[in-house]
């Protein structure tokens, strides 16, 4: 049963009858991520999809409003129109998850703190979300956070609600963090380095005084699949830069000397906005249509590692945050999640199961148990949030 | 005094028997419990409310603290940790039936990694310290709040601390990677570590901000930064609050966003020039200081741009920083603020609202007009560009009048910045000194879905438990800020 909502009422209406039938919902926007992490099996379904538009909009004041519902490219088309741009650079994951026909909306972006290669220079999703409205497991409106830059009064439940894949509240609204969009933006590709020596340039151009504003990994085939680095052959390193078109020119520069990488090649704005769209997009690992993904997040000198422990079983990878957020195709299987698992385990590292078969997903740890203390406080907050314990059951957790 | 709650008369019975078990889990220097020892503790930055402590504890492992906190748990004894003690909302105010765990004996650098840029330091290392550690490779943490030479990390993240450089580089929140925490039954739990973006609930981001309610922080792990090739400042005057205010507007819909942005009124700038000879405009009514950061030919474009902007709004004076030696000048007065208000009134609130920057000029008229009212003085200082106030309301605290004057004004100004759309605190956190205005800007079921959070990492209220939250519901409706003994 999919209950049609159009405003926070109806939506706070939909939770409360839940609750009295005591069933399991199901919550989503459009569903473009119902293939991420575990399956769930919920009698209910609350979709978001209804409840859309910018609601404020204030570029003077970096801050753009809107209902979780709303698509993705209506706010990226009205911040470009302005000359603005979501920070965290969210991909769009319909080349990996398949298209649904519909946009992925703000809602489920928020509620999977998913972002894109600007992250490690600039904050994920979760550090531009300045306010949030949520319905709460008690049917209530609840408001954390503001319109304003910065606010540190309460408990930050915009951090708490953002990622966690509707398990703790239908969030309805949300007030995000906006930048101007850079004048220009150019490209500093190295050739010929593999994942440890790209990685070991990419930690050097982080660590410069440039502002990079990322910087990626990719293996030879990935290179030779995008038309915009086309004549550069192996595989490569990136390195942005997005500033003013004269301090883009500069900063390029300067990192060009001092990596003094034979073959290395600029790109332009239009050249680099491609190839960063890609990146963003997982692009590179969309012919491995058969594999499972992960995603793995690690100390950005340990990236190759992962990759390495993974090459045996077939798996194929690239890197993006400077080496810090490991790209995985591999086979679907327990064996190689395992695998996964333990590369990422070794490291220090968290992982992702984002993309497998239902089977598989069900089976396995889509992300990481919690030590006990931490897993007891976590169903403690769960039931803080939602006692009824109807929101997305199993998603994240077999047991929560 | 502010309204602390009751202390409980059984762990008052037992207080010789809870500072012998103490001792028994720390080296002899580590439990303070005589009076004259207590007393240093019995305040922080909010030195308008004063409680002396049962007894401080000061661990030098995360180890101690969580057998500390274990033993707290098993004898219902109230804890407040602290810093350094800088808090300006009465965020390490103790309580009578409490102790105090002093977190700065926990001073070690753990881990320096400038490839993967983060540094783990123990929770007591100054804001400063931990640049000061970097700074020979040309590194930097970035938050930088006005307290950085004392104020420590595990404060910080207790308060979510920012500073004048936030409008960049982001506030503590953004800077953090990782924490080892402890929580009240004495669990100690890593949270996140050197990689970005942990997967389950954002744990790091709930805890920063929540004000040492919700567990001890004993570790931190910070990304650290390499800092730009150069940085210059830049200060224009102008005629009046609104014109500057209209400048900070264009600024930054001109798609440059300065590294720094911050605004002075005419009291502060007299205040500040008085005590600091920065050279300031003393015809002005407001004055911005704005820094950027590049090559020096970068910051020449980025000056020559944002000067084109304030010609627009009819100033007094624009002054372009030509060396770094003049930066440090043009910085000199506003880093001496608070000394220098404090000159002309050795007691004052420092509020902390935050409002959007489009009412910018409306909310510093209305201030002044405000506190003519009631005749007390205010000076505005703040960061501009993302509309963090600092009204410093001058009081005399040998008045008990003039406190409870100058407590009403602050509580009228901060139900001005949410009544225009903005929040109580910006960066200060609630504290003690905010907690019973939080119904001004919360539903009471808002503010009991966050007590419920709070009872999920600490069921029995015994961490920090009087702060942030109105003690009881009944008492919320009849106060606005109690008056002080």
């Amino acid at each position: 049963m999919t209950l049609p909502a159009t405003t926070e009422d109806q939506i706070a209406a939909a939770v409360a009858s839940a609750v009295a039938a005591r069933e399991p919902v199901h919550v989503q926007g459009n569903g473009t991520k119902a293939g991420l992490l575990r399956p769930v099996q919920a009698a209910r379904t609350i979709s978001t999809a209804g409840l859309s538009g910018i609601t404020l909009y204030a570029p003077k004041e970096l801050i753009i409003s809107a209902r979780a519902g709303t698509p993705m490219p209506e706010i990226e088309a009205t911040l470009t129109e302005a000359g603005q741009y979501m920070i965290a650079e969210p991909p769009d994951l319909s080349a990996l998850l398949g298209a649904t026909g519909k946009p992925q909306t703000l809602g489920g972006v928020v509620a999977t703190n998913l972002s894109g290669p600007r992250r490690v220079a600039r904050g994920a999703i979760r550090d531009h979300v300045m306010g949030i409205r949520a319905i709460n497991g008690r049917a209530e409106l609840i408001r954390s956070g503001g319109r304003v830059l910065k606010n540190v009064t309460g408990l930050d439940l915009c951090k708490l609600f953002t990622g966690s894949y509707g398990t703790l509240g239908v969030i309805t609204e949300i007030t995000l963090k906006v930048l101007p969009a850079a004048e220009a933006t150019g490209t500093l590709v190295l050739p010929g380095l593999d994942a440890a020596a790209g990685i070991a340039a990419m930690s050097a151009a982080l660590g410069s005084p440039f502002d990079v504003s990322a910087a990626a990994w990719l293996p030879a085939e990935a290179v030779a699949a995008m038309p915009a680095l086309d004549g550069v052959s192996g595989s490569a390193a990136l390195i942005r830069i997005e500033e003013f078109a004269d301090s883009v020119t500069y900063r390029i520069g300067r990192l060009r000397d001092q990596f003094a990488v034979p073959g290395a090649v600029t790109l332009g704005t239009e050249a680099s906005r491609s190839v960063w769209r890609d990146i963003r997009d997982v692009r590179p690992l969309a012919p491995h249509a058969q594999d499972a993904v992960w995603r793995v997040s690690v100390r950005p000198s340990a990236g190759a590692k992962v990759i390495d422990a993974l090459r045996p079983l077939g798996a194929a990878g690239f890197l993006d945050w400077g080496g810090g957020l490991v790209w995985l195709a591999g086979p679907a299987d327990a064996a190689t999640h395992l695998r996964v698992e333990a590369a990422a385990r070794a490291v220090g590292g968290t992982w992702t199961l984002l993309r497998a078969p239902d089977t598989l997903r069900a089976t396995v740890r889509v992300i990481p148990d919690e030590p006990p203390a931490l897993a007891r406080i976590t169903r403690e907050v769960k039931a803080a949030m939602d006692p009824a314990g109807i929101f997305n059951p199993g998603r994240l957790y077999a047991d929560l | 005094m502010i309204r602390q709650p009751d202390p409980k008369p059984d762990v008052m019975r037992r207080r010789d028997s809870i500072v012998a078990g103490l001792r028994k889990l720390l080296p002899e220097s580590g439990v303070i419990a005589e009076p004259l020892r207590l007393k240093p503790y019995e305040t922080d930055g909010l030195t308008a409310y004063r409680q002396v402590p049962l007894a401080v504890a000061l661990p030098e492992t995360t180890e101690q603290v969580a057998a500390i906190l274990r033993f707290c748990h098993q004898n219902g004894v109230r804890i407040v940790p602290r810093g350094a003690g800088t808090s300006l909302s009465g965020g390490a105010l103790p309580l009578e039936d409490g102790i105090v765990l002093g977190m700065m004996r926990m001073k070690k650098i753990l881990d320096i990694d400038f490839a993967d840029r983060c540094a783990t330091v123990q929770a007591g290392v100054t804001n400063i310290g931990i640049t000061n550690a970097v700074s020979a490779n040309n590194f930097f943490y970035a938050p930088d709040p006005s307290s950085q030479l004392a104020c420590m990390i595990g404060g910080n993240v207790g308060m979510n601390s920012g500073g004048p450089h936030c409008l960049k580089y982001g506030v503590t929140a953004n800077n953090l990677l990782g924490l080892k925490i402890v929580t009240i039954e004495g669990e100690i739990i890593d949270i996140g570590g050197a990689h970005l973006d942990s997967a389950g609930y954002d744990w790091l981001g709930l805890l920063t901000g929540s004000e040492g309610q919700l567990a001890v922080v004993t570790e931190v792990t910070v990304r650290i930064l390499h800092g730009p090739e150069g940085a210059r400042a830049m200060l224009a005057a102008f005629k009046s609050n609104e014109i500057a205010g209209a400048a900070v507007d264009a600024i930054i819909s001109s798609g440059v966003i300065p590294v720094a942005l911050e605004f002075m009124d005419r009291p502060a700038i007299h205040a500040c020039e008085e005590f600091a000879h920065a050279g300031y405009p003393l015809d002005a009514e407001a004055m911005l200081i704005i820094e950027v950061e590049g090559s020096v030919t970068e910051q020449d474009i980025l000056l020559e741009k944002l000067s084109d902007i304030c010609r627009r709004f009819d100033p007094i004076s624009i002054r372009v920083s030509q060396s770094p030696e003049e930066s440090l000048a043009i910085w000199k007065g506003r880093k001496a603020a608070f000394g220098a208000v404090g000159r002309i009134s050795p007691d004052y609130l420092c509020m902390d609202g935050t409002i959007p920057t489009s009412r910018l000029p409306e909310v510093l008229r209305r201030t002044q007009e405000m506190a003519a009212a009631v005749n007390l003085q205010v000076a505005n200082i703040f960061h501009a560009g993302d509309g963090n106030l600092h009204p410093l309301i001058m009081y005399d605290a040998n008045d008990p009048a003039s406190l409870h004057k100058a407590e009403v004004l602050g509580a009228d100004l901060l139900k001005l910045c949410v009544e225009v759309g903005g929040c109580l605190t910006g960066e200060h956190g609630v504290g003690v000194e905010k907690r019973d205005l939080m119904h001004v800007q919360f539903e009471p079921h808002e503010l009991e879905q966050q007590r419920r959070i709070k009872s999920a990492f600490d069921p029995e209220w015994l961490l920090n438990p009087s702060k942030v939250f109105p003690l009881a519901e009944p008492a919320v409706a009849a106060a606005v800020l109690p008056q002080a003994a």
